[in-house]
Formats: structure tokens, sequence, C-alpha cells
């Protein structure tokens, strides 16, 4: 199997997601700079998290429109598998790739911390790793990470089984205060309708050694792995 | 010419920003504010002279960079 993660101006968590998606693949992911517009023929594109172009204009909004990410638009219609992380989730729906946008955090804070989180569908290449319902314990570090849609595409995306994560309490229930950001329905992540792209708020590749608190991140890069060798 | 756009979220998006705006006002004593939004203005520079041409070609820059239609309206004003 071959990865790519995409680089912008501002992104930071490039590294740890190329050591968490190396450490199951058994080689090191291409590295793209987003002006490049030839991405190596992969079977992954990973679009990391961070603060491309700064936040300027709107969270992911500069990136969408970079050349690495017309290619990436290509290549996920095409049906090749595409990942995007925190601010990877925020320019892939300022690219129209996922539905919905991600606002400013409700309590207007930067929120980060470990979250609950909960399984909603284990039916898809990320996500084969987990049982639908598992609760997880993942971080978020985000001031935007808010999802809203209007209520007829929130409706479509649970009736079509879209919506891969939702924020929880410790015992996989939904409630208010294990709400860190006041998204829409507690989504925290969502596939497209072909499920070959998938864009979450929390940090799986800051959950994959013991070190680091948790290692409830690990099946996602091994399911991953798995379902595209 | 010049073009200025005023970029505001739609109605129904909650606008958090706003409310604190809202809340600081009230807590400077300014009585009688009701709902706060808030949102962005670009004052763009451009060459073309052909009004109609202008506004058409900052209607495709709203709708493809600088606003986000899903949350977003944008209005825009040609000053000579």
């Amino acid at each position: 199997m071959q990865a790519a993660v995409v680089v912008f101006p501002g992104s930071n968590r490039e590294q740890d997601v190329a050591k968490a998606l190396g450490a199951v693949m058994g080689h090191a992911p291409h590295m793209v700079w987003h002006r490049d517009s030839e991405i190596p023929k992969v079977d992954l594109i990973v679009v990391p998290g961070g603060f491309s172009y700064g936040d300027y204009l709107r969270c992911g909004a500069i990136a969408a429109h970079s050349p690495a990410m017309r290619e990436i638009m290509e290549r996920a219609k095409a049906g090749i598998a595409v990942l995007g992380i925190c601010n990877g989730f925020q320019i892939l729906t300022e690219a129209g790739l996922l539905p919905g946008v991600l606002l400013r955090n409700a309590c207007l804070t930067f929120v980060c911390r470990n979250v609950g989180l909960k399984v909603e569908s284990s039916q898809s290449l990320f996500t084969n790793g987990y049982a639908a319902g598992q609760t997880l314990s993942i971080p978020v570090a985000h001031h935007d990470g808010n999802y809203f849609a209007d209520d007829a595409t929130l409706d479509r995306l649970e009736e079509k089984g879209q919506i891969a994560f939702r924020y929880c309490a410790g015992d996989g229930t939904l409630a208010e205060e294990a709400n860190p950001n006041g998204s829409a329905r507690s989504i925290a992540g969502v596939f497209n309708e072909t499920k070959n792209v998938l864009g979450l708020m929390p940090h799986p590749e800051n959950a994959v050694l013991p070190l680091q608190g948790s290692v409830d991140g690990q099946p996602l890069f091994r399911g991953m792995v798995e379902a595209l060798s | 010419m010049k073009a200025r756009v005023h970029i505001t979220l739609k109605n129904g998006v909650l606008d958090p920003q706003g409310r604190a705006i809202a809340h600081a006002l009230t807590g400077l004593g300014f009585a009688g504010v009701g709902d706060v939004r808030q949102g962005k203005f670009i004052e763009l520079d451009l060459a073309e002279t052909d009004r109609s041409k202008a506004k058409a070609s900052v209607e495709a820059m709203c709708a493809k960079l600088l606003a986000n239609t899903v949350i977003e309206n944008y209005a825009i004003d040609l000053v000579d």
C-alpha cells in the first residue's frame, strides 16, 4: 500500500500522521507539497491537521483551491481514499468533497483535550477496525470544529449512514456536555456518499502510542491499511 | 473601479461571535442591543471598467472563494 500526505504552509500534524501511518504500512508515506499538481500513484491521500494559510478568510478556504487539492478532487471522484483530519476536514468541506461546514466552536475557545467518540459506522475502509457503537478516547485540538449543515442535509447523512463518529460521554451516551464544540447532532466525522472520503475533527494520529495516553486511534490506521493493501 | 463585498451569515446559522459581542455590549452598559451578527467586509480594486462585467466577475469570486454559500450570503456594491 502507498499513501501520500499533503503539506500546506501552516500544516502542523503532517509528521504525526505520517508516523502513525508509516508504523502500520511498514514504510513512510510520500510527502506532497501543496504546489505540486502531480501526486504519486497512491491508494490513500491524507490531508493533515494544522492551520493552512493561517486560517485566512475561512479555515481551509484557501487550501481548498491549491493545485494539490484540484488533483485530490479528481482522485476522490475516481474512488481513491481521502482522509481529512481537523484542518484537513475543514479543507475537504470547503472543497465540496464533504457536506457541511465547520464553524467557530460554540464556546468560542480553543478546545484541546481528549474527548469521547462513538463509532457510528464500521462499514467503511476507514472504520472497519472498530465495531459500530464502540466508544473511543481521542484528542481534539481546534477552534473551529462546530459542524453545521441544514436539517435536510443532516437527515440525509443519517439516512445514508454517512456519519462516521459522534462526540459522546464515557458511557457512549450523547449529551450536550460531551459535545466539545456545539456540533450539530454531536457530529465529529462524516463520509462522502460513496464512503471513500472521511473527514473528522479529532486526531486519531495522536492516539496511537501508550505514551500519548490512548491507543484508540490505532484501529483506524490498521483498518485502512488492511482494506487498501 | 472598486467592489465592496459584504459577507453575512445566513439566517439560522448560529453566530457565537456575534452573541459574545452582544454580551460584551450589554456588559458595557449599552442597553437595547438585541441580536448581533458578525460578518466580513472585503474591498477589491478592479481593473475592469465595465460595470456589468465587473459585477459578474465579483459574483463568481464570491461563489468560488470569498463566501461559503452553505452558511453565508453576500452583497456586492460597485464604486467608481
